[in-house]
């Protein structure tokens, strides 16, 4: 399967991955690849198969809903890169 | 008739009220201090695993029962891509292949000129997943301000079928989901904190025509009478556009409460790409029919039910028994009063009325009316035993609004007791008849609308506690008769 540089680039993106400029060119070789291999096990018939979401045979244990964690905000914030009045500080997201 | 028709799919987020998170054990509680409430899970620090609450799923399950749709026997989490600052792991936990809630539906009750009609609403399916934080923009200036308190707190979203046809249907399904999440107990569905909130997508399409047209989707509706105002004018802005020959563009816009418009967010045209895959940190969840059949063992009265209920036990109407039937805390109060003042109808003209005026005025709430149901049963019922008319129960209603105390102890400190005496009264007709020969003659010339005018002398002498019905009795009777 064919993949080109702009879509390389589109998905660098969507999962925020800094990508120098020669860089794309070979991840389109490592992506071709996987997609080969991905294409190979379409040639098998799956039709009788139930589709697996997760390969552990047990159901989620679940949790009694009871309030177990105490406030640990000093702790937490105490590694953050900037915080104000209790809030976590990033670079503006709006204009 | 417009020549187009309106096509509406609501997506409603109902923030569940478990005691804890979705996925931790932090406290789910609105209004606490920045990030008090926001543990390792909730701010997705490494090494960390969810663990699914189990109250969550019950929660999801009756949903599901009230809206008889399908529960699923197995249902998956899958992370839904994206990057945000209020998302601090950089996906959501959300539920894609494998919902908790399958297909159901709802009925709705649609106002209209020729009375109320009844209409089936496909529900495409509910799933389960976790809220994000709060990006505040202007309190630091420059920078944006994360509160993840919010991170993780369950939401059941409720996703229609494009089936309604107008912003008063999408307003009356919004109505009746807000009724059952109350009833249902999982959620206090306050808009105004966002435990309730809604996104509408909007088509139009030519009438006749079975193709959808282009959707838009509008985001933070947090008022029933936000989604109305802008469905409203998201459909003139589509028709506009059609009707000088342009085309709708798929993308999801934002509604201006302050200005009344929706605009532009951001196009979809450029799809957005979440990559969801199944979250490896969360099993399968297994459901068994025993898990399905105790739920159901404790299913509370649904408004659907407690609206015939009402219709039937206490004889009102379709249109009354909607009014006080429809919302849980509503009926509470309508059933407390009328079963100390006894007249199911004059008891649901005072809640809808009077009542319902007086917490608009003060902004309150039902359940913490200033005036207790009992309180009100106890003032109709000295309205039913012609102690006092209607007109000066309402001014000892709103002393008890205001002053508090029992109708009783108003009525007699005041000395709003009705003239009972027959005897009084004649005279004061008597009296009235005498010293108003013009009007008298008139009167008896046909220009019989003056009654109001003799009626009128007499309560202003009486102070208005004249019995009204005995007032009119005597009054015809002695200017009818002649004499």
């Amino acid at each position: 399967m064919a993949i080109d540089a702009e879509q390389v680039r589109r998905i660098a993106h969507l999962a925020r991955i800094g990508l120098a400029a020669d860089e794309a060119d070979r991840y389109i070789d490592d992506l071709e690849s996987i997609l080969t291999m991905v294409e190979r096990m379409h040639a098998v018939d799956t039709s009788g198969v139930t589709p697996l979401a997760h390969p552990i045979d047990v159901s989620q244990p679940l949790r009694p809903d009871r309030v177990t964690e105490s406030d640990q905000r000093d702790a937490y914030q105490a590694d953050a890169p900037a915080v104000a009045n209790g809030f976590y500080l990033v670079p503006r997201v709006v204009e | 008739m417009s020549q187009w028709e309106t096509v509406i799919g609501l997506e409603v987020h109902v923030q569940l009220a478990t005691a804890s998170k979705i996925f931790s054990g932090a406290a789910n509680r609105f209004g606490a201090e920045p990030n008090r409430q926001a543990s390792a899970v909730d701010l997705g620090l490494p090494g960390v695993l969810p663990v699914l609450n189990e109250a969550v799923v019950r929660m999801a399950i009756r949903f599901g029962l009230a809206v008889d749709a399908e529960i699923a026997g197995t249902t998956q989490f899958a992370r839904k891509n994206y990057f945000y600052p209020d998302l601090p792991k950089g996906y959501q936990i959300s539920q894609l292949d494998h919902p908790i809630v399958g297909r159901g539906h709802l009925d709705i009750i649609v106002p209209g000129n020729d009375g109320d009609t009844v209409k089936t609403i496909g529900i495409t399916r509910a799933h389960l997943e976790e809220d994000a934080g709060k990006s505040i923009h202007d309190q630091v200036p420059g920078l944006t301000a994360v509160d993840l308190n919010r991170a993780g707190t369950p939401l059941l979203e409720i996703v229609s079928e494009p089936d309604l046809r107008s912003a008063a249907e999408a307003v009356a399904y919004l109505r009746e989901l807000h009724a059952i999440i109350r009833d249902l107990g999982i959620s206090d569905g306050n808009m105004n904190e966002g435990s309730m909130r809604c996104d509408a997508n909007v088509s139009i399409r030519p009438r006749g025509e079975s193709k959808l047209g282009t959707r838009t989707e509008i985001k933070n509706l947090n008022s029933f009478r936000f989604l109305e105002k802008a469905i409203e004018f998201e459909v003139e802005r589509q028709q506009e556009i059609l009707e000088s020959g342009g085309r709708i563009r798929q993308e999801t816009r934002l509604y201006d409460a302050e200005r009344n418009e929706t605009r532009s967010m951001r196009s979809k045209e450029e799809a957005e790409d979440y990559r969801y895959f199944p979250d490896p940190d969360l099993l399968p969840v297994t459901i068994t029919p025993a898990q399905i059949e105790a739920v159901r063992a404790e299913m509370p009265e649904l408004p659907r039910a407690r609206r015939e209920r009402f219709m039937k036990q206490y004889g009102l109407s379709g249109y009354d028994s909607r009014m006080v039937a429809s919302d849980h805390a509503t009926a509470a109060y309508f059933e407390a009063c009328v079963a100390v003042a006894g007249d199911a109808k004059l008891t649901a003209n005072w809640v809808m009325g009077e009542l319902a005026s007086v917490l608009n005025r003060e902004e309150k709430d039902i359940d913490t009316a200033p005036v207790a149901p009992a309180a009100l049963g106890r003032l109709i019922s000295r309205i039913q035993d012609d102690t006092i008319s209607s007109k000066i129960a309402k001014t000892v209603f709103e002393i008890m609004v205001t002053d508090g105390g029992e109708a009783d102890a108003i009525i007699e400190a005041r000395g709003l007791r009705q003239m009972s005496d027959s005897g009084e009264l004649e005279r004061l007709v008597d009296s009235v008849i005498a010293d108003n020969p013009d009007q008298v003659a008139q009167y008896r010339a046909g220009k019989t609308k003056l009654l109001g005018y003799f009626v009128g002398q007499i309560m202003k002498a009486t102070g208005g506690k004249a019995n009204p019905g005995q007032l009119n009795e005597l009054l015809r009777a002695r200017l009818d008769g002649g004499s």
